[in-house]
Order: C-alpha cells, then structure tokens, then sequence
C-alpha cells in the first residue's frame, strides 16, 4: 500500500504539552555517552548561563517523535510501521531545550516521494514552549521499505 | 571544561577518533530514555526473523552519540545549534557488544556569527554508518 500524497502539506494541531524534567535529560544523556555536566547538575547548567538542565542535542527527537505519531499511527497514511526505516534527520535549536519547560509540537507533513519502490516520507516538527518561545524545529525523512 | 572560542578554532580542524563502546545494555538504556522501543534495538531473535545480521543500534542512538563527541568538542552541550545527518548502514551489536568510531574535521567558519561547521564521520566494523552528518557549533 503507498504512503497517502493526500497528506503532504497538512498542519496537525499544536500536540503536548510535554514537560521536560531533569530526570529525563540525564538518562538521556547517560545513553548517548555524554559525560557533559551541563545535561547532569542544575548546578554546572547554571554557570554555563542555562536557567536548568539542558538536553543534549538529539533528545528533541523524543518529543518530535511522539508528535509524528498522529500522522505515522493514521491508518489512512498508509504507512506500515514495520517496514519503517529512519533516513534522515535534521534539528535546529532556536534554544536548548531545558528542564522545566512546557512544549508543544506543531507537526507538518513535507513531503512523500516514492522511488526504487519505497516512499520517502519527510515531516517537521516545530517545538515551542507553552508561551510560545520557539525551541528547536525538527525534520525527519522515513523511508517506507516497499514489499517484495 | 572552557566553551571553544573562534580564535582556537581553524579550518580543517579535526578531532578524535573517539571510540565508543555500545552493548546490548546501551540500546535498552536508549530504548528506555527514548521511548523508542522497537525491538529489533533489543531482541536477537526478533532482528533475524526480519532479515537483519544481529541486533542494530537505534539510528539515533548513533547519532546522538556522535552529538556527544561534537558537544565535547564544542565544550557545551548547548553549543550544537544546528546537527543533521543521513543513516547510510546500520551499527550492528552482537552479544559481546560493538563500537562506533567518531572523529570530526571543521568544514568553514562564519567569523561573523561565530559559528563553525563540523563534518563527521561515524564508523562501525569499518563501515560509515553516518552520512552528510554536520553539526553547527557556537564559538565563544
């Protein structure tokens, strides 16, 4: 079944809010191998002129991945989950993500391109806080491994 | 650890290889941390009945590792403002473990916004697993 072009270019609602915590960020950071005290001590973030913890530099994906859900979960999308493969990934910050904040996630879907059999499928996800600071905007190539 | 300053920091530039290490119990921490838990990361069985060599690290696993070598480079984690790459071969992690090779070369410099780019390489069992991966870094 081909990933649904009907979908390219539409806006979902605002997802979240997520609440980051320094928990999150810490084990996070601990399973990627960061030993950067910056992710660990509120203490160590604050002399580094952050108000919090902040997140290393790909933990944004866990929230964008969580706001890709309504689209990816759709049925009508047509995408089948088991034949996903992840095969890009690009993140702006506007500002590190930080302990404490509220965001909310605005996903788009970009394009869907099929090629060789497979389809291309590229969201963005731009992360706000509730106050509408922008945090960092998120874009995800999928690609849907066609069948044998 | 100081933030990197422009003044330190030239063209061509390079850093590492830095060597690290990924087990089995690394994907389950990442699966965990992440939500992502996709259980061709974790099951050996399940990996092989889909076709795969072994059990594979999350792509982002990957890629967040190579964020952690480039935010020691930059010597602040919130100095990465711009990182994005390709998955181009999975990182394969058998019962006794795997490693991922990282090393990074500075592309250009914008001397007016202070801002380097940084080009890297990720390696697995010899092969690049990372394609196109750069991240942009704010100097002091």
């Amino acid at each position: 079944m081909a990933v649904n072009a009907d979908f390219v270019g539409r806006t979902y609602p605002p997802s979240g809010p997520y609440a980051v915590d320094a928990a999150a960020l810490t084990a996070f950071a601990e399973a990627v191998g960061s030993s950067d005290p910056v992710h660990r001590s509120a203490e160590a973030a604050r002399a580094a002129g952050y108000r919090d913890v902040i997140a290393p530099p790909t933990f944004a994906v866990t929230l964008a991945q969580e706001c890709d859900r309504q689209f990816i979960e759709d049925p009508e999308a047509g995408i089948d989950f088991s034949r996903v493969v992840h095969g890009e990934q690009r993140f702006i910050h506007h500002r590190p993500i930080t302990a404490g904040d509220e965001v909310l996630g605005t996903l788009t879907v970009d394009t869907v391109r099929e090629t060789g059999g497979h389809a291309m499928v590229t969201t963005r996800t731009e992360l706000a806080t509730t106050t509408g600071e922008a945090v960092c905007t998120s874009t995800s190539t999928i690609v849907v491994r066609g069948g044998e | 650890m100081g933030v990197r300053t422009l003044a330190q920091t030239a063209v061509g530039d390079t850093f590492g290889p830095v060597t690290l290490p990924v087990s089995r119990e690394t994907l389950v921490a990442y699966a965990n941390a992440s939500g992502d838990q996709n259980p061709i990361h974790q099951d050996e069985d399940f990996a092989r009945s889909v076709g795969l060599p072994d059990v594979i690290a999350h792509g982002m696993w990957t890629m967040g590792a190579a964020g952690s070598v480039v935010e020691e480079w930059a010597g602040d984690g919130g100095r990465v403002v711009e990182f994005g790459t390709r998955f181009t071969k999975p990182v394969v992690v058998p019962a006794g473990g795997g490693e991922v090779a990282v090393s990074g070369v500075v592309k250009a410099l914008d001397e007016q916004t202070r801002r380097a780019t940084v080009e890297l390489t990720a390696t697995s069992g010899g092969a690049k697993v990372l394609g196109r991966c750069l991240a942009v870094v704010q100097l002091d």
